[in-house]
């Protein structure tokens, strides 16, 4: 507050100022504009993708897809039967194998071990092995069951794809079941519940929705995981059941069909992509809207 | 919660309304009485089946990978051969390779999901933000077999010619560029790779930005908006402090992924074992496509344990960096519990 104006150092100091604000406002228009264009940059290649896979899926997508196996090289008929029950099969009973296994771990982390030393370690270790390479978990199957059995087979596709399956199960009924207000326990053990029916008919149940959504979500998981079943469940030309031989599966078909040279294969590939993505994409939407209409 | 109940005036007068009870006591409902310890048991074997589960993984990757260990050491993490007829094999090419396209796609991922994070928190009308985080989110869920296919079959031949040739023929006589340019015009290699990794890492990456920015207090945001900051000084000079350790826990979660991901780059790297030039257009290996490729026809001996010395490899790496994430996105909760 100088008594004496000093008009030009003022005038100085306020265009320095204004300069200032302007470049202030600038580097937050373009930084503003930045972050726009990556949120552009991530839904173009969300469309992209949808958009290559439908027009180059679609046109292959016909009955003989379902009812035909998987032609030779330059056949002219052929579809993908047998790697789309192959691949059915072997992800329904993955995880009917993997839920239990997941959702009582969950309920360990969430009822009983919260504050122990093994709900931690294990906690730890499951948010580790959610994000391992799932080609890893193929070596460990193919060294455990394969290279036993001396023989690829369904059964080792099933081991491998439901051990992806346990993690997303602990980690979605942990965190739902962790969402249950303690009043509803105790008011159930307060009228006398023993702990196992309290977390089977109250907590459990009113973490359903929730629990649902994560065995969705694991499905879709492992709908389309290739790498595992690389070397475990290999792959097979023909319609099998046996679980103890080895089994087509449609993400493996698939990348064997399109490294190769060969055009039926690769329109029939395609074809695969198109009922793969769909598939995964329409079973997590489902378990979204599912999990939002609850909570 | 005592207190909450209705003491109710009338209760005497409502007994009186009772009729007699009719037949004896009810039957006390037979609650067994191991069936408590056996679920208990049940839900603690599940765990100890998960810790099982790590310790099965890391022992039979070390006994299958034991044959190579003893024939090459350490010396295998160095040595660029991988000679299956010779029986001679370093695992230098692939480790390279998958580290060289984790970074390019970090390179690429962390500033756009930084910049995807800020628009969900900072920008988007509250009505788009929910089918936009969603989209984002779903990107995550495509198989990695399509970005596989699309990358192979769509994507490289884009890329090399609209970016490839174009650099090709601007740096061609250039000294470094025009070595980290070369290789045939196909686009497919380290960079193609890379730039699909990327694509696939966002989601994780910007989901967790978003979640940890949302976690900082409006108060802090709002005193420093009083003071008269733009946006973008918000987010630069107090949000990204506050929640810096959950960032780099993001990044490190999208790392994790980046080095496992097996699919999407074996079709687009190209499957060379040879590390001839430092070109990011140049076919090359990384850990994950060699053993989809090779591993299922290795015949047993020291092919496949050098295979599987690679996977060990790999899931060490893969381990100390989701474990670092882990830890880091744990220290960021417990500030935020401090400081409630």
């Amino acid at each position: 507050m100088s008594a004496i104006p000093m008009p030009a150092a003022r005038a100085a100091l306020n265009a320095e100022r204004a300069r200032m604000h302007a470049r202030r406002k600038r580097v937050n228009a373009i930084a503003l504009t930045l972050s726009l264009a990556a949120m552009a940059f991530g839904l173009v290649w969300l469309v992209w993708i949808l958009f290559e896979t439908v027009r180059l899926g679609i046109g292959g997508i016909a009955l003989s897809l379902f009812t035909e196996m998987t032609p030779p090289p330059q056949a002219e008929t052929g579809g993908l039967a047998n790697a789309i029950f192959g691949s059915l099969v072997m992800v329904l009973l993955a995880t009917a194998l993997g839920t239990p296994i997941g959702i009582l771990a969950g309920i360990y982390l969430a009822e009983y071990g919260q504050k122990t030393w093994l709900g931690s370690t294990t906690r730890f270790i499951n948010d580790i092995l959610l994000s391992a390479p799932s080609i890893v978990i193929g070596l460990f199957i193919y060294a455990v069951v394969v290279a036993q059995v001396k023989s690829f087979s369904g059964i080792a596709g099933i081991l491998a794809l439901s051990l992806i399956v346990i993690p997303v199960v602990i980690r979605t009924t942990e965190n739902m079941l962790s969402l249950i207000p303690n009043a509803l326990r105790e008011a159930a053990y307060a009228l006398g519940t023993p702990k196992w029916r309290v977390i089977m008919t109250v907590t459990l149940k009113a973490a359903r929705a929730g629990v649902i959504t994560g065995i969705l979500l694991a499905l879709a998981r492992i709908a389309g995981e290739t790498a595992p079943l690389l070397f475990t469940a290999l792959s097979n030309q023909f319609w099998t059941s046996d679980l103890s031989q080895p089994m087509a599966s449609l993400p493996v078909t698939i990348f064997k069909f399109a490294m190769s040279p060969y055009e039926n294969w690769q329109k029939l590939a395609w074809a695969g992509v198109f009922l793969i993505t769909f598939g995964v994409l329409m079973l997590n939407i489902l378990a979204r809207v599912l999990f939002r209409n609850k909570h | 919660m005592a207190a909450t109940l209705p003491a109710s005036p009338f209760s005497d007068d409502k007994k009186m309304e009772r009729s007699d009870p009719k037949g004896g006591p009810p039957q006390r409902r037979q609650s067994l009485p191991w069936a408590d310890a056996v679920f208990s048991l049940l839900t603690h074997g599940a765990a100890w089946l998960t810790l099982a589960l790590l310790a099965g993984i890391i022992v039979s990757l070390v006994i299958g990978a034991a044959p190579a260990i003893e024939e090459f050491g350490l010396g295998f993490l160095t040595s660029a051969e991988w000679d299956p007829v010779q029986e001679k094999f370093g695992g230098l090419v692939m480790i390279y390779g998958t580290l060289m396209t984790s970074f390019i796609a970090l390179l690429i991922a962390v500033p756009v999901s930084f910049g995807i994070a800020l628009f969900l928190t900072e920008l988007s009308p509250s009505w788009l933000r929910r089918p936009l985080g969603t989209a984002i989110e779903l990107l995550a869920a495509v198989p990695s077999i399509v970005y596989g296919m699309w990358g192979l079959l769509v994507f490289s031949p884009i890329l090399s010619t609209y970016v490839q040739q174009p650099l090709q023929t601007l740096f061609a006589g250039v000294p470094i560029l025009g070595t980290l340019f070369s290789g045939p015009p196909v686009g497919i290699g380290l960079l193609s790779a890379g730039i699909i990794l990327a694509i696939m890492v966002i989601p994780f990456i910007a989901a967790v930005m978003r979640d940890v920015f949302e976690v900082t207090p409006p108060m802090l945001k709002e005193s420093a908006y009083a003071l008269g900051s733009t946006t973008w000084e918000v987010m630069w000079k107090v949000v990204l402090p506050y929640t810096k350790t959950g960032v780099v826990g993001g990044i490190m979660l999208g790392l994790g992924r980046a080095l496992g991901e097996t699919m999407a780059v074996t079709f687009v790297i190209g499957n060379f074992n040879q590390l001839e030039s430092l070109s990011l257009f140049e076919a090359a290996n990384s850990i994950t496509s060699a053993l989809a490729n090779e591993f299922a026809e290795a015949g047993e001996g020291l092919h496949q344990a050098s295979l599987i010395y690679l996977g060990l490899v790999l899931f060490f790496i893969t381990f100390v960096v989701l474990a670092l994430s882990k830890l880091l996105l744990s220290q960021l909760k417990k500030g935020e519990g401090r400081a409630a």
